[in-house]
């Protein structure tokens, strides 16, 4: 249906009596997640203003600390005008409106935006998996602020302001040119009248919202570029903010469930005998690959589960290990390669290069480990359900509920939480906690939790791919990189994660799928957590072996790369790159764009009396273009370094016998307090095009760090993690 | 019976003397600012403090904290006016917080740190300090810590 002026309006009677402005526009996004392709997102925002003169600004991101229920709402209200005081945040879908697809996609379609031919028929409603789209973009691409916010926040900001501005000329009788906004009230400055965004609201309603309204001069901005205080911070030091987990429906039970540890296996019986009696145990319920044990308290629960006899089928995928794998991987390197990038020609080019030089680099499988184990709460009553659970994708998560439930999606209400940690596992394609727990509460009237134990979020994750990578690269006479070849496993999301900036005239890159029963999934930074480790260390790796400085080796091959140029040398000074260390000590140096942001790490690492790596210092400098929260950017980044360290220094899951061997944080280690460096962090504000903060700080830190030590002690690390290695030190003499 | 007093207030729950005091203040209580994260006392988001000892809870059976005094994330600013504790709003001022749910144990565990030793040293920071934040907030949680040494 089309949906009008009148019908738009009726929506906002419906929440209230205030001014609401909706707004959508299309993008297409270089990035999509791993086994998920879109060419042509579309985001819809929210605003809407009461008589109070409260601006409430609908976001329709999940808030994970990143931010961005601070950052888009200042978008919207720097737009505006908007006195910051005033502004609330909402989370979709937390309004009916909102939940309401045919309002989002009359809206997408009165703006004269189709939908995509691939969503339609797909879902029941369209509208339903254009939200989902919005949603995956939250993770999947570092995109909340740079489209949600460039794209809809900011337009629906300065299309309400003029909306306001008018309705202030018709109510005061002056001219539109006469009037001033500011700080949430219309000001006639030469007659000392003012009208609040409140009064303004209902008169304000009545015009269309221009799509194309004008955008501020960021000299003007109020809000984006300045530090504000995150709206969610109160909240989560005081125990009062809610996540998933905290869900307490009255009447709830618990369930634990143990699932096949080794994937796709399924379940072949359980014998119970031995909780027969236990005091709170409810049911026992056999899914097609797990088991749920469901109690009055989940203690109870976990430890009757921990009771039972349970028996999985064998197939195999039980033979499977981390060096089958690796194995798998380098058989298939030596056959058919898929190409990406064919530059000039790189095997005439190989062939001629009187110094050729090759390196084989792999990195292990990666588990999310966010901090709050997968959970989801779900309540089938009257033909109805409640979920509640934290998750990136709100309205898909409840679309993928009805669809198991054979219920209409209207029937499904999704109650949204902060989540403790996504890093890409609480993706819409990542959803196998929230479909168990429909499966158990189907057994129920009563709402049950199901809560999976840190054993079971360790072993049944959606892994971020090991991977393998081949190099060969050559030079000629007068030492100039001519040559790039580099084969790898699996095709990247996003495929760029393997480009190097760097100015090589012949260039080959190129995969090869290599499946195995492993599931994989988007893991912050996605295919660049790998590729920048591999890329970053070889490069390196070849300005040591042409005696460059690798350093100035870079900078010289980035002549068409001044952002990159910029951002290298940004680290590079305030690190002091070849200033004089204290003893022992060395700096390594990497470089990665992604998510339209453009990061460089200096490492400075020295090697502790037990062989392991100790890093100092990570100094991070990035250009996303221009910080909207400048405090959220180098908390991001900040994270961003700690999360690629935490993986360079311990991440490695390993298979064996067709299962993840790691078990807890006591085998998969995480950073402490006690091994976490000081970090530094520079920010290039270079005007350009937004790019994303939440992911691009991860990917450089291995290869910095790898640099150093290599330095340090001759070694080149062409494996992650650093915690295999027991380090000798024997420096190395270092070029100028 | 397992008898204990939780921010202030007694406690008389039928329960078993082995479960740990984490599910007795979630799943029991309702208690739900103390968190779950590992289970096996690896992780420190179920610290609460037990006679202002900072405690893995999810480890501690409530046989072995009866007759003590537990104060929970939920409990620390319910002094006059719940004016939050100097640790709760050191988090503020430095913008601690990202995803947040290691937060809770990771405040009780400074709290208690503190109030044995109001300026610990780095070494005594890394020493004491051994929760885990997987958003990697530990440079602002060391400032944080530093901004309240009563030297600072």
């Amino acid at each position: 249906m089309k949906i009008n002026r009148r019908s738009f309006l009726l929506g906002t009677t419906v929440i209230g009596g205030g001014l609401l402005i909706g707004y959508a526009s299309t993008r297409p996004s270089k990035h999509s997640l791993a086994n998920q392709q879109f060419e042509q997102p579309y985001l819809t925002t929210w605003l809407r203003i009461d008589p109070d003169n409260t601006l409430t600004v609908i976001v329709p991101h999940s808030e994970m600390g990143q931010g961005v229920h601070t950052s888009l709402p200042m978008m919207a209200a720097d737009e505006m005008d908007a006195d910051w005081n005033y502004v609330k945040v909402e989370q979709a879908p937390a309004t009916d409106l909102f939940a309401n697809g045919i309002v989002i996609k009359g809206f997408v379609e009165s703006m004269g935006v189709s939908i995509p031919g691939f969503l339609q028929g797909v879902a029941s409603s369209a509208s339903m998996k254009l939200a989902e789209i919005m949603n995956m973009q939250i993770t999947g691409g570092s995109a909340s602020v740079r489209f949600t916010g460039q794209n809809g926040m900011r337009v629906a900001g300065a299309a309400a302001k003029e909306m306001l501005v008018k309705a202030a000329a018709a109510r005061l009788d002056v001219p539109e040119s006469e009037l001033s906004a500011r700080l949430s009230y219309v000001h006639h400055d030469a007659s000392g009248r003012s009208l609040s965004y409140g009064e303004l609201a209902s008169d304000a309603a009545r015009f269309e919202p221009s799509t194309s309204p004008i955008l501020k001069d960021p000299k003007d901005f109020t809000l984006m570029g300045k530090p504000i205080a995150r709206v969610d911070i109160p909240a989560k030091v005081d125990g009062s903010a809610m996540y998933g987990i905290d869900a307490r429906p009255e009447g709830m039970l618990y369930a634990a469930v143990k699932t096949s540890p080794v994937f796709g296996n399924k379940l072949l019986s359980v014998n119970s005998d031995s909780i027969t009696g236990r005091r709170g145990i409810v049911k026992v319920v056999e899914l097609e690959d797990a088991v749920a044990v469901v109690a009055d308290n989940y203690w109870r629960a976990q430890r009757a589960l921990a009771a039972l006899d349970i028996r999985f089928e064998q197939t195999e995928s039980d033979i499977v290990s981390t060096q089958s794998i690796f194995a798998q991987y380098d058989e298939a390197l030596k056959g058919e390669i898929s190409e990406d990038v064919e530059l000039g020609d790189t095997s005439a080019a190989l062939d001629s290069a009187p110094q050729v030089f090759e390196a084989s680099y792999r990195v292990p499988y990666l588990a999310h480990a966010a901090m709050e184990p997968m959970n989801c709460t779900v309540h089938f009553h009257d033909g109805k359900a409640d979920v509640w659970t934290g998750t990136q994708d709100n309205l898909g998560i409840r679309g993928q509920v009805a669809k198991l439930a054979k219920l209409d999606e209207n029937d499904v209400t999704l109650h949204s939480f902060y989540l403790g940690g996504g890093f890409g596992r609480r993706l819409p394609n990542t959803t196998d906690t929230i479909l168990q727990a429909t499966q158990i509460a189907q057994h129920f009237d009563v709402p049950v939790k199901t809560l999976w134990s840190r054993e079971e979020d360790m072993q049944q994750d959606y892994y971020r791919p090991a991977v393998t990578s081949n190099f060969r690269a050559g030079f000629d006479a007068q030492n100039n990189l001519i040559a790039w070849q580099n084969h790898y496993i699996g095709k990247n999301e996003p495929a760029e994660a393997a480009h190097t900036p760097y100015d090589i005239p012949n260039q080959s890159i190129g995969y090869v799928d290599s499946p195995t029963h492993i599931r994989f999934g988007a893991w912050r930074s996605v295919a660049h957590s790998q590729h920048t480790f591999f890329l970053e260390s070889f490069v390196d790796e070849l300005a040591h072996r042409s005696q460059q400085n690798p350093y100035q080796f870079r900078l010289n091959m980035l002549s068409e790369k001044p952002r990159h140029a910029a951002v290298l040398k940004a680290a590079a000074e305030r690190a002091g790159w070849g200033r004089n260390l204290p003893e022992g000590h060395a700096q390594g140096i990497a470089l990665q764009e992604s998510f339209g942001s453009i990061v460089a790490q200096v490492a400075e690492v020295s090697i502790a009396e037990s062989g392991q790596v100790l890093v100092h210092r990570v100094t991070c400098a990035v250009d996303c273009g221009r910080s909207i929260n400048p405090d959220t950017v180098a908390a991001q980044a900040e994270s961003g370094v700690i999360f690629g360290l935490t993986a360079a220094l311990y991440g490695e899951i390993t298979i064996k016998d067709g299962r993840v061997e790691q078990t807890n944080f006591t085998d998969y280690e995480m950073i402490k307090l006690k091994d976490s460096p000081a970090i530094d962090i520079v920010t290039v504000e270079s005007g350009e095009a937004l790019g994303g903060i939440g992911e691009p700080a991860t990917p450089p830190v291995a290869a910095a760090v790898a640099n150093a030590v290599y330095i340090l002690t001759g070694q080149r690390v062409r494996e992650l993690p650093f915690k295999n290695y027991r380090f000798a030190a024997a420096p190395v003499e270092q070029s100028a | 019976m397992a008898r204990f007093r939780v921010n202030g207030t007694d406690q008389n729950l039928d329960i078993e003397p082995d479960m740990p005091l984490l599910w007795a203040l979630r799943d029991e209580l309702g208690l739900t600012g103390t968190k779950f994260g590992c289970g096996i006392a690896a992780c420190g988001a179920c610290t609460v403090q037990v006679n202002g000892a900072p405690v893995r809870s999810c480890v501690t059976p409530v046989s072995a904290i009866e007759g003590t005094e537990i104060t929970t994330i939920e409990g620390l600013a319910t002094n006059a006016a719940a004016v939050l504790a100097p640790v709760q709003q050191a988090w503020i001022d430095h913008q601690v917080p990202q995803c947040g749910y290691c937060q809770s144990g990771m405040i009780m565990a400074v709290s208690s740190l503190l109030a044995s030793n109001p300026n610990p040293s780095d070494e005594d920071i890394d020493n004491s300090i051994t929760n885990v934040c997987r958003c990697g907030t530990y440079p602002r949680i060391r400032a944080a810590i530093k901004s309240l040494s009563t030297t600072a």
